[in-house]
């Protein structure tokens, strides 16, 4: 399995846990933003893998899909993106650094820059249960 | 350092493996802080030390069109994260990669984003020196690295000696002074040294200074030309004290 970006977004996820202090973990459920275009096999195999390696025990992994929400800034207009209509290139560039869809799309009903990414933009929720 | 986002965490441990990163700053536009930042770190990697500058210039990167690369040469490899574009021993990294150099507008908050993505993605292995060049200002950009990063970078601040420049920077010396840093470091641009003796009153490491280069706008893109500056002692001598 080759070792892409989603290495780097597993290492932050496994980091994070370790400073919360949770080393035995029962469950990790971690939302992922469907805009970033994530291979969740890619990040649940470099998730067991970085537990291992930074010593914490890891038996359920979650990967829950969160569809994104844009919303315009000057009319209020809220749309989606589905990321299997975009472009191979773009979605590329999505998937490193979601906010360069502001280089690629506005609000489809004012023509606006100013919209935000109201949900599904990349990895947002980590809750973890732990053994007792 | 406890921090509330997962993405600062591994840009903490990428970054504190490069000996020394130096955070380019200056409150004032136009003093040439992207120019010096791609001569600093480009002239080091020719020197045969491996630098890495990193554009956090979202909405107006330039440092490519310095360096003389088009959006589709810069070339990164996937592994483990990313890792960046490279000009011999300078490792360099820019999102024009991603936007194709078309105009990003960024909110704070969208700001603050893209560059905790970046930071914890690209992997920065075995560099000397890293200059991390920034917009103008402080806005969020600044303000994350500065809080987020203590510790693991050093400021490093372009000023010309306009007054109204120096204006800006010695409020820039405040804010970084008050945020726990000790060690500052200025360059002044376009000059001839008349601000060592400000700088070193406020007790800023006043590292040199760089006259106005006249032939630079023929020499932008051409990495030849870059290297045949006359200012070339200026710039190996910053360099030199920044490795130190």
């Amino acid at each position: 399995m080759s070792l892409v970006h989603e290495w780097a977004l597993a290492e932050s996820i496994i980091l994070y846990i370790k400073q919360q202090g949770y080393v035995n973990i029962k469950k990790l459920r971690v939302c992922i933003g469907v805009l970033q275009s994530i291979d969740k096999e890619i990040l649940n195999y470099a998730l067991r893998e970085l537990a291992e390696e930074y010593g914490v025990k890891l038996d359920k992994v979650e990967l829950v899909d969160e569809y994104p929400l844009l919303k315009c800034n000057v009319c209020g207009f809220m749309w989606s993106i589905n990321p299997s209509e975009i472009s191979d290139d773009v979605r590329e560039a999505i998937h490193f650094i979601p906010e360069a869809i502001y280089a690629y799309y506005k609000c489809p009903r004012c023509g606006s820059l100013d919209y935000s990414i109201v949900k599904g933009r990349g990895i947002s929720e980590i809750s973890v249960d732990v053994h007792e | 350092m406890f921090m509330s986002d997962p993405r600062l965490l591994r840009a903490l441990k990428t970054l504190s493996k490069i000996k020394r990163v130096y955070l380019v700053l200056s409150n004032k536009g136009g003093v040439g802080k992207s120019t010096i930042a791609t001569l600093i770190a480009f002239y080091a990697s020719s020197r045969g030390v491996p630098s890495g500058l990193l554009d956090l210039d979202f909405v107006n990167p330039s440092t490519h069109v310095i360096l003389g690369l088009r959006v589709e040469d810069i070339k990164y490899i996937e592994e483990k994260g990313v890792i960046p574009h490279r000009i011999g021993l300078l490792s360099y990294f820019t999102i024009v990669a991603y936007t194709r150099d078309l105009p990003l507008a960024l909110s704070g908050e969208n700001a603050r984003n893209a560059l905790r993505e970046l930071l914890s993605i690209v992997n920065w292995d075995n560099l000397e020196l890293l200059l991390i060049d920034t917009p103008p200002g402080i806005s969020d950009e600044q303000l994350e690295l500065i809080y987020a990063l203590r510790g693991v970078i050093k400021p490093l601040l372009i000023t010309t000696p306009s007054r109204l420049a120096w204006h800006s920077v010695s409020k820039l010396i405040e804010l970084l002074r008050g945020a726990g840093y000790e060690e500052l470091y200025l360059v002044e641009n376009m000059g001839n040294g008349e601000l060592r003796y400000l700088v070193e009153k406020q007790g800023v490491k006043y590292l040199g200074y760089v006259p106005y280069i006249k032939q630079i706008e023929d020499s932008i893109g051409d990495l030849n030309k870059l290297l045949q500056l006359n200012v070339r002692a200026n710039i190996d001598e910053l360099v030199s004290k920044l490795l130190v």
